[in-house]
C-alpha cells in the first residue's frame, strides 16, 4: 500500500497574518510558518494504517525552500520519505495550477491512496483534493470524520451541513479528513534522529514533465484591500448593574 | 445577457436546500439566472415552480436514477451537461461540503478558473469578479477568471442577503447518464434531526458564544439561555469545544465557522486571534469576561469586566422586562 499525504505550509493561525497588497499573495515574512495542523491528522490516519499493515507513507508538499522543515517534521512523525515540488515558476499558483502540479507529482510517484486535510487554514478553499482526484481519474471522498482503509478500498463517514453520509470507494482514491478524524502523534527523539536519514526528494516542474508556459493563469487577483483594524469601544467594570447596562446598550443600538 | 447557472442542492428525498435562494440571487447578479438541479425522473414541474418562486428564469432538471447512490457524480454530470447546452458565463455553487467537491471537479473537467468561498459577486462586462473575505475578514480580495470558459464560483453560505424577484421559468429536462468515471458510493444517509428552533449559526443575525470561562458543560446552558432570550444562534470558542462543552459544529473561528452577524455576544471568551478571525466582521460586539486584559476587549464595542454568572442572568432578566 502506497499512501501519499499532502502537507501544506501555512502561516500560524495564532499570529497576525498578512497579504501583500500589490499582488494579493501571502506575505510570508509577516508570520511564523507552520505545518497546517489538519495535515498532521491526515498523516496520523496514514501512520495508523502503517502501524497495523504493510505500507509506505510519503509526505508531499509544494512550496518554497522553507517547506523542507514541514517535511522533516512529517518524517520525524513516521513518514518513510518526502517529496518536495519546488520551482520558482510556481510562486503564487492558484487552485487550478496547484491541483495540476500536485496531481502530476502523485502520478509520477505512484499511489494507492492520497490523504489530505479537509481545508487549509489559510485559503480555506477545501477544493484541492477533489480537483486532484479529477486529474487522476479516481473517486474522491472529502471531509471524512472517520476513515477505514483496507487493502483494496476505503470507507468513511462525512458530516455535511445536514447530517452524516456513509461512503466507500475502491482504491486508488483521494480522501480528505477533518479535525474529528485522528489525534496526531508527537515525533519522539528516535523519530527525529531517523528523519535525518530518510529520503527527501526535490522535484522541479521539468522533473514532472510540466512546462510553465502551459499554465495560463485561470484566476487573477485584481484588488486587495485591508479592513481597518477594529477599535475598542467602552469597557465597564461590573459594579452590580452591568447586565442592565448591556440591555440599555442593545436597546440604544436597536439590537433588541 | 449571458446565462449564469445556479446549482441547486437537494436533500436525500429531493427537497430543495436552503442555499437555493442565495445562489439564484448570486446568479442573477451575473446574468440571467438558470437553476440546475438533479432529480429523479418526473420531479421537474414541482421543482420548476419552487425555483421560479426564488427567481430562476429557467430551470434545467437533469434526470438521473443515480441521485443518492453515487457521491457528487450525478451532480457533476448535470453541470457538465447544462454547461454544454447553455454555454453560461458563470456557474455558482454553494461553498458547502458537497458543493466544493462538485465545483473543484467541474473546474478541472471544464478546464476553467475557480473562485472559492466568495461573499459577493459581480459582472464587469464579460468577466466575473468574486469578492473574497480573507483571514477572517482582515482583507477583501477581488479576483476574476480571465479565460473564455465559464467562471466557477462557490458562494459562502449565508453571505449574500439579496434575493431575486420571482419568475415563471421555462423548464428543460434532460436525462443524464453518469459516465464510467470512478465515483465514491453512498452507503447510508442520516439527516440530522433539527435539535432546536434556534437559528443556524451560519448566516445568523445574532450570535451568543461561550468560551472556557463557562467552566463546564452544565454551565454552558447559560449561553443557550441568553441565545434563546435574544433569538440568537449559539457559538463557542475553540477552547470550549476542546474542553467538550459543545460539539465542534458550534466552533466560531479560524478552524471553525466564520460568522458575520449584526450582534455578537462573547461570554467568557478571552478572544485569542484564532477566535477573533471568525467573528471580527460582526457589526456590533459585546463581551463579558473576568479578565480586564482579555484581548476580546480590544475589539468589543461594549465590554464588561465581570462574572458571566452574575451579569448574564441580570441581562436575561432585563431583556424579559423590556419584552413585556
Amino acid at each position: 500500500m502506497k499512501i501519499i499525504v499532502l502537507v501544506k505550509q501555512v502561516p500560524d493561525t495564532w499570529g497576525e497574518r498578512k497579504l501583500t497588497k500589490a499582488t494579493g499573495q501571502l506575505d510570508r515574512s509577516a508570520s511564523d510558518a507552520v505545518i497546517d495542523e489538519i495535515d498532521e491528522r491526515a498523516l496520523e490516519v496514514a501512520l495508523q494504517y502503517k502501524d497495523a499493515q504493510d505500507a509506505e507513507v510519503i509526505a508531499l508538499s509544494m512550496g518554497p525552500s522553507s517547506v523542507t522543515e514541514m517535511l522533516r517534521k512529517s518524517l520525524a512523525m513516521g513518514a518513510d520519505s518526502a517529496l518536495h515540488v519546488q520551482d520558482d515558476a510556481l510562486s503564487g499558483s492558484d487552485l487550478s495550477r496547484t491541483a495540476a502540479v500536485l496531481a502530476a507529482a502523485i502520478a509520477k510517484s505512484g499511489f494507492d491512496i492520497v490523504i489530505a486535510g479537509n481545508e487549509a487554514t489559510d485559503g480555506r478553499g477545501g477544493v484541492i483534493p477533489a480537483m486532484i482526484a479529477e486529474h487522476l481519474g479516481t473517486p474522491s471522498m472529502t471531509y471524512l470524520d472517520s476513515v477505514a482503509i483496507t487493502s483494496d478500498g476505503v470507507s468513511g463517514v462525512r458530516a455535511d451541513e445536514h447530517g452524516t453520509v456513509a461512503v466507500h470507494a475502491a482504491l486508488p482514491a483521494v480522501i480528505s479528513i477533518t479535525e474529528a478524524s485522528a489525534e496526531p502523534r508527537f515525533p519522539n527523539f528516535r523519530g527525529i534522529m531517523k528523519a535525518k536519514k530518510k529520503p527527501l526528494d526535490v522535484w522541479s516542474l521539468a522533473d514532472l514533465g510540466l512546462d510553465d508556459s502551459g499554465f495560463a493563469p485561470s484566476t487573477v487577483v485584481v484588488n486587495t484591500t485591508e479592513r481597518p483594524a477594529r477599535t475598542a469601544g467602552t469597557k465597564n467594570i461590573d459594579e452590580g448593574n452591568a447586565g442592565n447596562e448591556i440591555a440599555e446598550f442593545l436597546a440604544a443600538g436597536r439590537l433588541i | 445577457m449571458s446565462l449564469a447557472l445556479a446549482f441547486i442542492e437537494t436533500s436525500a428525498n429531493g427537497e430543495v436546500r436552503n442555499t437555493a435562494a442565495m445562489l439564484i440571487a448570486a446568479a442573477a447578479q451575473l446574468g440571467t439566472p438558470v437553476a440546475v438541479v438533479v432529480a429523479a425522473p418526473g420531479a421537474g414541474d414541482t421543482l420548476s415552480a419552487q425555483l421560479g418562486a426564488l427567481g430562476a428564469a429557467q430551470v434545467f432538471v437533469a434526470e438521473s436514477d443515480q441521485v443518492g447512490t453515487l457521491l457528487v457524480a450525478p451532480q457533476l454530470e448535470a453541470l457538465v451537461a447544462a454547461s454544454a447546452a447553455l454555454q453560461p458565463s458563470a456557474i455558482v455553487v454553494a461553498h458547502s461540503i458537497d458543493g466544493r467537491e462538485i465545483a473543484g471537479r467541474l473546474a478541472v473537467r471544464l478546464k476553467t478558473g475557480l473562485l472559492v468561498d466568495v461573499v459577493d459577486v459581480r459582472a464587469d462586462g464579460d468577466a466575473v469578479t468574486g469578492i473574497h473575505s480573507v483571514f477572517g475578514g482582515a482583507y477583501t480580495v477581488e479576483a476574476t477568471v480571465p479565460g473564455g470558459g465559464p467562471a466557477i464560483v462557490t458562494v459562502r453560505q449565508g453571505a449574500i442577503d439579496a434575493r431575486a424577484d420571482a419568475a415563471s421559468p421555462t423548464l428543460t429536462t434532460q436525462p443524464i447518464t453518469v459516465g464510467a468515471a470512478p465515483a465514491a458510493v453512498i452507503d447510508a444517509v442520516h439527516e440530522a434531526a433539527v435539535a432546536s428552533d434556534r437559528p443556524e449559526l451560519r448566516g445568523a443575525a445574532r450570535v451568543v458564544s461561550g468560551g472556557r470561562g463557562l467552566g463546564s458543560q452544565e454551565n454552558f446552558a447559560l449561553v443557550e439561555k441568553l441565545a434563546d432570550a435574544l433569538g440568537a444562534a449559539v457559538g463557542a470558542s475553540r477552547a470550549a469545544v476542546d474542553a467538550g462543552y459543545v460539539p465542534q459544529t458550534s466552533q466560531v473561528g479560524q478552524t471553525g465557522i466564520t460568522v458575520s452577524p449584526q450582534l455578537y455576544i462573547a461570554l467568557g471568551i478571552s478572544g485569542a486571534i484564532q477566535h477573533r478571525a471568525g467573528m471580527q466582521t460582526a457589526k456590533t460586539i459585546v463581551a463579558i469576561n473576568k479578565d480586564p486584559d482579555a484581548p476580546i476587549f480590544g475589539i468589543a464595542d461594549f465590554g464588561v469586566v465581570g462574572d458571566v454568572f452574575t451579569v448574564v442572568p441580570q441581562l436575561i432578566d432585563a431583556l424579559g422586562k423590556r419584552a413585556q
